[in-house]
């Protein structure tokens, strides 16, 4: 490409590169805190402001479509799906502590790596090349239409096609089975205490205030009535990921310390921190009943959103 | 523009999403990683487009449609990749990736067992092949 690449200085960036960079800066730093923050929810929030500094990329690139897109498809649809897979999965509020994986480090190392080679070929291979913006805009609704339904109709409809089958697939996948519905096997003698148990007890878990406690209370009276079925059963499975080393008398311990179990550490320890914190999984499998009562909503907005 | 800000940007996000991909242990955390890798390779694709449309008289909008598709491909997946996800967490309790080893090669039942509980790992399963002998017999 010849192009006119001596009008440009190097160390003399336009207003258009300063924002760029600035944008980019709030975007890498939104990206490295999802990766690397202990509470999930977070994560996901800090995702929306990444996805947003994207979309601000591409309006500065003068593809305005594509940033619109960005902010429907992304913002509007894929982080609200990636809240309710939390919601969904009992995801802790507080930090976890055990949110990366031992070989974080091999992690770190090779993701460096990959940044090191990657920004010394980019740089290198693109050290004078210059993006003229000055034009026409390259990527109003207009051009993109046009190129969109005059040379990739095919792929488009293929894309209707497979966007067709993913909908399909998902609410295949993520359906209850007959013999789920009709009463699972394997956990049948919890079942009792699943549906006379508060369903509110899910509730309070996530909320700060007076419902928290109030579920605590709630959870430390149906205590005893759940904790001598549900806790030889599958209770140490349904464990959430803040007790995966541990068995069931560490986690005893282990619960009250962490932020999420604030409003149950207030009430929790006065009845007796052993028998709260057996009762912390019997609710579990009251919550995942509730899960699955929610599930076919958020399927049904995700056919929504597309 | 010099090119250079977003393909640089875009290496940078990339990788981060790797590590992401590496490092993290719940399943919807890897999704998200996920998401952040998908959306470097948008911005590259959107940032040469525009480079080429000047540059080469492109007409197509080659990087343009392929990143709508990119987008909408990954609007199936992450829908296909949460159910999964809830699928896994009904059946087994967990989002941990590391602790859904049904498939490896040799079964580690605590699922916490690294390269520690590999050492030990021959003689568990050499009694175990040995148990089902004596099933057998």
């Amino acid at each position: 490409m010849s192009l006119a690449a001596q009008s440009h200085g190097f160390l003399s960036p336009t207003g258009v590169e300063i924002t760029f960079l600035l944008v980019g800066l709030v975007t890498l730093g939104a990206a490295l805190v999802t990766v690397t923050t202990r509470r999930l929810v977070h994560a996901a929030l800090w995702l929306v402001v990444a996805l947003g500094g994207l979309a601000v990329e591409y309006l500065l690139l003068t593809a305005e479509f594509i940033a619109w897109v960005q902010v429907l498809i992304y913002v509007g649809s894929v982080v609200v799906l990636l809240l309710f897979g939390l919601m969904l999965t009992r995801a802790p509020i507080g930090p976890s502590p055990d949110a990366d994986s031992e070989n974080r480090w091999v992690g770190l190392a090779v993701a460096l790596a990959a940044a090191a080679a990657l920004v010394w070929v980019v740089v290198d291979a693109f050290r004078t090349t210059y993006i003229d913006l000055d034009g026409a805009a390259q990527g109003t609704t207009e051009v993109t239409g046009q190129s969109l339904f005059r040379g990739w109709v095919l792929p488009f409809e293929a894309l209707s096609v497979l966007l067709l089958a993913a909908l399909v697939g998902a609410i295949v996948i993520s359906r209850k089975t007959a013999e789920e519905e009709t009463g699972p096997g394997g956990t049948a003698p919890v079942t009792p205490p699943r549906r006379t148990g508060p369903r509110s007890t899910g509730n309070g878990r996530r909320g700060i205030t007076a419902a928290a406690s109030a579920a605590a209370r709630s959870r430390a009276t149906t205590t005893p009535a759940t904790a001598p079925e549900g806790e030889p059963g599958p209770a140490p499975e349904t464990s959430n990921s803040q007790a995966i080393d541990g068995e069931a008398p560490g986690k005893g311990e282990e619960v009250p310390a962490k932020g999420e179990g604030a409003a149950k550490g207030g009430e929790a320890p006065g009845k007796g921190g052993d028998l709260a914190a057996k009762g912390e999984d019997a609710p579990a499998k009251r919550e995942d009943a509730a899960a699955k009562g929610e599930d076919a909503p958020s399927k049904d907005e995700e056919g929504e959103q597309r | 523009m010099h090119l250079a800000y977003p393909a640089v940007l875009s290496a940078l996000l990339f990788c981060t999403g790797l590590y992401g991909v590496l490092a993290r242990r719940n399943a919807i955390l890897v999704l998200m990683s996920v998401e952040l890798m998908l959306n470097a390779v948008n911005l590259n694709l959107v940032a040469f487009d525009v480079w080429l449309a000047e540059a080469a008289e492109d007409t197509l909008h080659s990087g343009q449609a392929l990143t709508l598709f990119t987008i909408a491909i990954a609007a199936a997946e992450i829908g296909i990749g949460l159910a999964i996800v809830l699928a896994v967490y009904r059946a087994r309790g967990t989002s941990d990736v590391d602790r859904l080893r049904e498939t490896a090669e040799r079964g580690h039942p605590d699922g916490t067992g690294g390269s520690g509980a590999d050492a030990g790992d021959p003689d568990g399963a050499g009694r175990n092949a040995a148990d089902r002998t004596e099933a057998a017999a």
